[in-house]
C-alpha cells in the first residue's frame, strides 16, 4: 500500500497552494507539461485503448464469455490455442471458454474495482482529512489518532477474514478494498487543509457567516483537486492489485464474473500443461494497465508540480 | 527520547486491544460457528461442543476470558478443528519458517533495493538509471503470484534447479524469497533513488562538493543519512507486506508458515486460529511501526520528542 510517495504528493500540495496568483491559468500550464511528458501521453492512450477495449470488445468476439467450445473441450492444449478460423482470437481457458471473451470482462471488473474503490478511498478520506484539518485542535487530534491507530491493523488479514465470513459478495470487495485505503488520502489531505484554512477567503468565508460544513465544500475541497486528483490516478493499480490477490486467494470475484487477477492466477495454474497463453493474454492486460497508470500518475504530478523536477 | 518512547507506547498498546475487540467482535458477528455442517449436528452435540469450547457464555464473558488468557498466560485458547493442537502450538509450527524467509527477504530487499537506487541517482538519466527504473516498475506490477509459477516453471521445470516446494536446507529458500522480495526491492530502489536525487540537489551536498570531497565521501557522509528518511517510514510497512506475502509463497511452494495456516483456518472458520494469527501479525505490526518511529526520530535531527 505504499508504493506511493506520500512526501512527494504532500509537497506538490504545498506548491500548488503556493501558486495561485500566478497571471496565466496554473491549468494551462499543467496541461502543456503534461503533453511534453511522452510517457505519461503514451499512458494516457494505453489506458484509453484498454478502457474501449473493456467497453467495446464484446462486439468484436466471436464466441459469448459462458459458451463452451465442445469441439475444444479435453484437449485444450492441442486445439484451444489462439487462433482466427476458430473464433478464439486468445485461445480458450481450460473449460474451453473463449478467453478473448472472457478478458474483455475481466477488464471491465477490474477497472470497476479499480475505480470504485479509488473512488470510495477518495471521498472517505478527503471528507476526513478536511473535516479533521479544518475543525482543528481536540477534533482533529482525536480524529488523527484514530488514524494512526487504524493504520497499525493488518488490513489485508482484515479484507480475508471479512471475506470468508460475510461471504464473497462483489460489492463487499469494492467496500473492503475502498476502506482499507483512505487513511493514507486522509493524512495528505488534512495538511492540505491545514495551510489553506488559514487563507484571506477562507477568512471572508467565514466573516460573511457561511457554515463550517459549506466552507469546506465549496471553498476548501476544490482547492485540493490537484492532489486528490494525483493521489486517486497512483490508487487505483493498487486496488486493481489487492484484487487481483484476493482473486489468487479464490475469495475476489467470483464466477461467472471474472477479473484479470482471477485469469491470471487461472493461467498461472495451467501453465505446466503448455496452455502459456492462458497467463500471457490477460497478464498482458493487467501489465500494461498497471504501467499506464503509473506513469500517468507520476506525469501529473510532474505537471501539477513545476518546482518538483 | 525516553518519553517519546513511552508516548509511543502507551497508543501502542490499546491499538493492540482495539485490534483483539474488533477481530474478536467481527469473528463472532458472522454467520454460522464453526461447528456449523453440511449435515447438521444434533442440538444436543452441538451445545455440548459450544460448551466446551465456552462458546454458550455471553460475548462479553468470553472476551473477557479471551484477553485475559493472552495476557496472563499468553494462551490463545484451543484450535477449534484440531482437537489436539492449540494455537499456539499451531503458530509455533509455522511462525519460525515465515520469519526465516520474511527476514532474508526483508535484509535482501533493503540491501540491494537501496544500492540499486545509489547507483541510479548517481548516475541520473545514465542507461544505468532507465535500466533501474525499467527494471523496478516492471517489478512492482508483476504481483507475487505470478512471479511464482514462473519461477517454478523455468527453475524447477526447465532448468531443474531447484525444488518445487517444501522446505528444508537453502535449496528450498532461493524462490520464496525471489518472489517475496522482487517487488519490494524495486520500491525501495526508486523510494531511494528519488529521495537521493533530492538531496543530492541540496545546499549541503553543493557545499561538501564545493570543498573539494570526494565524490565516494559527500554521497556516503552526507548525501546518504538524509535520504535514507523515506526509506525508513518504509520500512514497517514493508515487514508487514512480507508477513501477508507469506499467504502467496506458502501457497504456492508448500513452506507450511502461517500464512497457510491462516488462509485454511479462515476457510475452516477455526476462529481461534484465525483470531490468534491476526493479533500476532498486528501486534508485530505496532511493534515495527514502533521501532520505525524510534530510529527515525534517531536519525531526523528535526523531529523533536
Amino acid at each position: 500500500m505504499t508504493m506511493i510517495d506520500r512526501e512527494a504528493i504532500e509537497r506538490l500540495g504545498d506548491n500548488m497552494a503556493a501558486q495561485e496568483v500566478a497571471g496565466r491559468s496554473p491549468w494551462a500550464d499543467a496541461r502543456r507539461r503534461f503533453l511534453r511528458n511522452k510517457a505519461a501521453v503514451a499512458g494516457l492512450i494505453v489506458l484509453m485503448l484498454v478502457l474501449a477495449f473493456g467497453l467495446f470488445g464484446q462486439h468484436l468476439a466471436a464466441w459469448n464469455n459462458e459458451d463452451l467450445d465442445f469441439n475444444v473441450m479435453g484437449m485444450v492444449a492441442e486445439k484451444g490455442q489462439p487462433s482466427i478460423e476458430s473464433g478464439h482470437y486468445f485461445g480458450t481457458d481450460e473449460l474451453g471458454r473463449d478467453l478473448f471473451a472472457r478478458t474483455v470482462q475481466g477488464t471491465r471488473v477490474s477497472l470497476l474495482v479499480g475505480i470504485v474503490g479509488a473512488a470510495i478511498a477518495v471521498v472517505v478520506g478527503t471528507l476526513y482529512g478536511a473535516i479533521s484539518g479544518f475543525a482543528g485542535g481536540r477534533t482533529d487530534q482525536i480524529m488523527m489518532r484514530a488514524v494512526d491507530i487504524l493504520m497499525s491493523i493488518p488490513y489485508m488479514f482484515v479484507l480475508i477474514l471479512l471475506l470468508v465470513m460475510f461471504g464473497r459478495s462483489m460489492w463487499l470487495l469494492f467496500l473492503g478494498i475502498g476502506l482499507i485505503s483512505w487513511l493514507d488520502m486522509a493524512r495528505i489531505v488534512r495538511g492540505q487543509t491545514l495551510t489553506l484554512k488559514n487563507r484571506e477567503y477562507i477568512e471572508a468565508a467565514r466573516a460573511t457567516g457561511v457554515p463550517g460544513w459549506r466552507i469546506i465544500l465549496r471553498h476548501i475541497v476544490p482547492n485540493l483537486l490537484g492532489v486528490v486528483a494525483v493521489y486517486a490516478t497512483l490508487l487505483i493499480p493498487l486496488m486493481i492489485l489487492t484484487e487481483s490477490f484476493m482473486s489468487f486467494l479464490g475469495l475476489g470475484v467470483q464466477e461467472p464474473l471474472t477479473s484479470w487477477g482471477a485469469l491470471i492466477s487461472e493461467g498461472a495454474k495451467t501453465m505446466n500443461y503448455g496452455t502459456l497463453w492462458q497467463l500471457a493474454f490477460p497478464l498482458f492486460f493487467f501489465v500494461i494497465t498497471l504501467f499506464a497508470f503509473f506513469f500517468v500518475g507520476d506525469g501529473l504530478r510532474d505537471a501539477l508540480d513545476p518546482k518538483d523536477r | 527520547m525516553f518519553g517519546f518512547i513511552l508516548r509511543r507506547l502507551a497508543v501502542a498498546i490499546p491499538t493492540l486491544l482495539l485490534l483483539i475487540v474488533i477481530s474478536f467482535v467481527l469473528m463472532h458477528s458472522a454467520p454460522g460457528g464453526p461447528f456449523t455442517q453440511e449435515r447438521a449436528l444434533p442440538p444436543q452435540v452441538l451445545a455440548n461442543l459450544d460448551a466446551k469450547y465456552g462458546l454458550d457464555q455471553p460475548l462479553a464473558v468470553q472476551m473477557w476470558t479471551y484477553i485475559v488468557g493472552i495476557l496472563t498466560r499468553f494462551d490463545f485458547g484451543p484450535s477449534f478443528v484440531y482437537p489436539d493442537l492449540s494455537v499456539n502450538d499451531i503458530i509455533a509450527q509455522g511462525f519460525p519458517v515465515t520469519l526465516t524467509y520474511g527476514a532474508i527477504g526483508f535484509s535482501l530487499s533493503v540491501l540491494f533495493g537501496v544500492i540499486l537506487g545509489i547507483i541510479a541517482a548517481i548516475r541520473h538519466n545514465s542507461w544505468v538509471d532507465t535500466l533501474a527504473v525499467g527494471v523496478s516498475i516492471g517489478a512492482q506490477v508483476l504481483p507475487n503470484f505470478v512471479i511464482a509459477p514462473i519461477l517454478v516453471l523455468v527453475f524447477t521445470l526447465w532448468l531443474r534447479w531447484l525444488p518445487g516446494g517444501g522446505w528444508g536446507g537453502w535449496p528450498y529458500w532461493v524462490m520464496p524469497i525471489i518472489a517475496l522480495t522482487l517487488s519490494h526491492m524495486a520500491s525501495i530502489a526508486r523510494l531511494t533513488r528519488s529521495s537521493m536525487l533530492e538531496v543530492l540537489g541540496s545546499n549541503h551536498i553543493r557545499t561538501a562538493r564545493a570543498k573539494g570531497l570526494s565524490e565516494s565521501a559527500v554521497i556516503l557522509r552526507h548525501a546518504l543519512k538524509p535520504a535514507m528518511l523515506p526509506v525508513i517510514s518504509y520500512l514497517g510497512p514493508l515487514f508487514v507486506t512480507m508477513i501477508t506475502g507469506s499467504v502467496v509463497v506458502d501457497m504456492y511452494f508448500s513452506t507450511g508458515g502461517i500464512g497457510r495456516s491462516f488462509v485454511d483456518s479462515a476457510l475452516s472458520r477455526d476462529y481461534a486460529v484465525m483470531m490468534g494469527i491476526t493479533i500476532l501479525v498486528g501486534a508485530l505490526t505496532i511493534f515495527f511501526n514502533l521501532l520505525v518511529d524510534v530510529l527515525y526520530a534517531w536519525i531526523d535531527p528535526k523531529i523533536r520528542y
